[in-house]
């Protein structure tokens, strides 16, 4: 008898945990359906045009609210092949395309200087092309051999799918390749983050994102400043470009001539782009 | 004597548990679909035993991500499996009632907190202390390994646990009665008896050390040459993929495929040692 | 001649255990402590009801949390019939036979893929060969297999551990096989079984690998299970890696932190409960 009264009780309280339960995961299901928007665009690429893509992309949602822009990440190869395959509307590169990747519909909203970066403690603040090739190749490997004190260089690189990696191995490095010991990390944030924690750490970032916790190097005496790329005069510099597997109709082509537009340019200068006047496009 | 209807419902309930076998299929054939060409292309031996692994020049090599996973594993192994143990035996033998019924919860607890976050903690406070004091970037073979001797701890704890408890108590009392001390039974008696089931807790531990992903990127430094000393940065197997499966395509794509392959059947490996030793009970 | 005597050893080998454990245990306050000291302040009713803006430099985090929430759903409604199913069959259906060995080496080894692994097989088979595409439901389908193994395994312990007496009766009484299970067994093993459940929506939230590679991580409001979704554990790792908002980022682990605190704890009063009932 006993055995089953306090199955019952237990039926009960296990029914209740059950709907309870049940309610929480269909709340969680149903509470999706709220917020439906009409179309989705989908960026996908390049980490270091992301958060200017995602500037973009706040301001244009504001403008029409029934679209909604998504940005991913994933590197600018992944952003080059997600145009090619339709796997986003819009691929997202920082680096100039390759040979066989010229086919596709792209143009180039703005241009982004390349910094390269160290610890603020760090004496070492100005260094030739040559010399920063040196490095991450792994020819030079102690900072007294720079000028600096005697402690062994740590080099950072990115992810070899990364448009920022591409971009300064054809910049810097001339054919030779980065040190295979050099710390890969997958994001300009992490780099930033070790090369400002790591008295001893260099690495290469995007120009707009370097602030007070690293210093950027002088390259050949140019001090990396927007000013200097756009007057040239800073040479490492690289485009952001936006790629479609075919020429833009629609929402995308709505979105990309946004971002084209003064308004788009305004936006991107203001957070620390380059943009010249004439956007290329092909 | 069985009904039409009984014979449904078991037929029913054997393609149920038929999902379990037909997902380790499923898995396996298609990580070994993806993996295999890529092997067949570049050489078995030149993919397992390359050192460079630069798939942009067509280096396949991942000998150096081989080393890194095991330098790591060994790591983790020898710094987790002794305080591993010390904590089984504490728990089963020393803990007063009330303190066991706070320690296990908690230890439990530690399993649940998830990998990234162990990972953002390493970075926070081991990667800096390594830096500091140790010297090298920090992000080192030893920063993945004290991490991940943390992580592995309740594995090896409750299983190793579970084991000393299901010991029959005739064994305790039977050596403190020839008049050993409580420590002298523990290590020569209790622990000698339990050894399968603390082999097993190890050999899983281990497992679970090897497949961890996301606290060893953030920890390991990603540098894809051979690790030389454990203050060197390194890629395992798991990292590899980890840091390179968003953008990769292709063969790329495919040597990490063929990656998985290897972290499979080191896993499978392992896993039916650990079988086997507990079944050999 | 011994250097020291077995009693000696003893209060050594005492004394290292006690402040092993004392480290092992103040290791789990440090590491929860801090994310928790550094988050809870940014965990307000905004946080948890907002949208983020600026791709998560301000804002809340709504949308992470539905999606953590649509994906161990689909995790869990996946998972459960199949790994309660099989844990009955296990017990109830059969002898051990080979087939009952190869289904249970089965699981084991599903229980040791790493996550990685599991990632890799989501991506090529949901997103790209199901066509699924990064979603909830890829993401989900992939986190159901992952936990299927916990489900078995704590589903057949509670199945064991239902006393015979209960079958007997329920047959004595007349009662066909499925009105045993359903009747006698199923209510008795309950605990034993929502613990399993429990345990694997822990897993879902904690996890992270697996379901980047498999539902994305776009940071948008899911709107269907076939959208792209950023979980709570994902957004936290893109947060706090991209330097974005460390506020953010610790906001967020602290409520995973929470979520696991209450899971955790709602498992180990379950199992008491099943422990003592047992009795």
């Amino acid at each position: 008898m006993e055995h089953r009264v306090s199955n019952q009780k237990t039926k009960q309280k296990a029914c209740r945990i059950v709907k309870i339960g049940l309610a929480l995961l269909l709340a969680g299901l149903l509470s999706a359906c709220g917020e439906k928007k009409e179309a989705a665009l989908i960026v996908a690429g390049s980490t270091s045009v992301q958060p200017f893509a995602e500037a973009l992309a706040e301001h244009y949602m504001v403008l029409h609210q029934e679209i909604e822009v998504d940005v991913q990440g994933g590197g600018s190869s992944a952003g080059v092949m997600s145009a090619k395959t339709n796997t986003a509307d819009i691929g997202m590169s920082s680096r100039s395309l390759k040979e066989d990747e010229l086919s596709l519909w792209h143009v180039e909203i703005a241009r982004d200087g390349l910094a390269v970066i160290v610890n603020p403690k760090n004496n070492v603040t100005d260094l030739t092309l040559q010399q920063v090739r040196d490095i991450y190749s792994g020819t030079i490997s102690n900072w007294s051999q720079l000028g600096g004190k005697d402690a062994k260089i740590h080099i950072i690189a990115r992810e070899e799918g990364s448009g920022t990696r591409s971009a300064f191995e054809s910049l810097v490095m001339d054919k030779q390749e980065i040190s295979p010991r050099a710390i890969v990390q997958d994001s300009n944030g992490t780099v930033r983050q070790l090369v400002a924690d790591d008295p001893n750490a260099i690495g290469f970032v995007s120009l707009g994102l370097v602030d007070v916790t690293v210093i950027a190097l002088k390259l050949d005496g140019v001090a990396a400043t927007r000013e200097n790329v756009l007057n040239k005069t800073y040479n490492l510099s690289r485009p952001f470009i936006f790629i479609t597997g075919k020429e833009p109709v629609g929402e995308t082509k709505k979105f990309i001539d946004f971002v084209l537009s003064e308004e788009g340019k305004k936006i991107l200068n203001d957070e620390g782009l380059v943009t010249f006047d004439t956007g290329g496009s092909q | 004597m069985k009904t039409t209807r009984e014979k449904l419902l078991s037929l029913a309930f054997f393609l149920i548990a038929l999902s379990t076998l037909s997902a380790l299929a499923v898995i396996t054939l298609f990580i070994f679909i993806e993996g295999v060409p890529v092997i067949g292309k570049v050489g078995f031996f030149n993919f397992i035993f390359g050192m460079k692994w630069a798939p942009s020049l067509g280096y396949f090599g991942i000998f150096p991500m081989i080393v890194g996973t095991v330098l790591v594993t060994l790591g983790a192994a020898v710094i987790g499996v002794p305080v591993a143990l010390a904590c089984s035996i504490f728990l089963t033998e020393f803990a007063p009632k009330r303190v066991r019924t706070l320690v296990r919860p908690a230890i439990q607890l530690l399993a649940g907190i998830p990998s990234v976050v162990y990972g953002f903690w390493g970075l926070t406070f081991i990667v800096p202390l390594i830096r500091t004091y140790l010297g090298g970037p920090g992000l080192s073979i030893l920063a993945g390994s004290i991490i991940l001797a943390i992580m592995i701890l309740p594995t090896i704890i409750s299983i190793s646990e579970v084991s000393l408890l299901s010991l029959p108590s005739l064994y305790k009392q039977g050596s403190l009665a020839l008049g050993a001390t409580h420590w002298q039974t523990i290590h020569s008696v209790l622990i000698p008896a339990a050894k399968s089931g603390i082999m097993a807790a190890i050999i899983l531990g281990i497992g679970r050390a090897i497949g961890e992903t996301m606290a060893v990127i953030m920890v390991l430094g990603n540098a894809v040459a051979m690790p030389g000393s454990i203050l060197d940065p390194a890629r395992t197997l798991t990292t590899n993929i980890g840091i390179e499966m968003g953008y990769a395509s292709g063969d790329h794509q495919q040597a990490l495929f063929a990656t998985g392959i290897v972290l499979l059947v080191i896993i499978m490996i392992l896993n039916s040692a650990a079988q086997y030793i507990v079944r050999k009970r | 001649m011994k250097l020291i005597n077995a009693k000696q050893s003893q209060m050594i080998a005492k004394t290292i255990i006690w402040i092993t454990s004392i480290i092992v245990v103040s290791l789990l306050f440090v590491i929860i402590g801090y994310i928790l000291f550094k988050g809870l302040p940014t965990l307000s009713w905004q946080f948890l009801t907002e949208s983020p803006k600026s791709m998560g430099r301000e804002g809340g985090i709504l949308p992470t949390i539905i999606s953590t929430l649509m994906v161990t759903a689909v995790a869990i409604l996946v998972a459960t019939p199949f790994g309660v199913g099989t844990a009955f069959y296990l017990t109830e259906f059969t002898r051990e036979t080979k087939v009952t060995r190869i289904i249970r080496f089965s699981a084991e080894s599903l229980a040791a893929i790493p996550s990685i692994v599991y990632g890799l097989f989501g991506f090529i088979f949901f997103v790209i060969y199901l066509k699924l595409g990064w979603s909830v439901l890829s993401g989900g389908l992939t986190m159901a297999v992952m936990i299927l193994p916990t489900i078995i395994r704590t589903s057949e312990e509670a199945i064991l551990s239902v006393p015979v007496k209960y079958r007997e009766v329920s047959y004595s009484l007349g009662g066909t096989k499925w009105q045993t299970i359903v009747g006698a067994v199923l209510p008795s093993a309950f605990p034993g079984i929502t613990t399993g459940i429990i345990l694997g929506i822990g897993r879902c939230v904690a996890e992270t690998a697996a379901v980047i590679l498999t539902a994305g991580s776009a940071l948008r409001m899911p709107d269907s299970l076939f959208s792209p979704a950023r979980t709570m554990a994902v957004h936290f790792y893109i947060l706090a890696r991209e330097g974005i908002s460390m506020e953010r980022a610790y906001g967020t682990a602290s409520l995973l932190i929470l979520i696991i605190l209450v899971i955790n704890v709602g498992a180990n009063m379950l199992v008491n409960k099943f422990v003592a009932k047992s009795r």
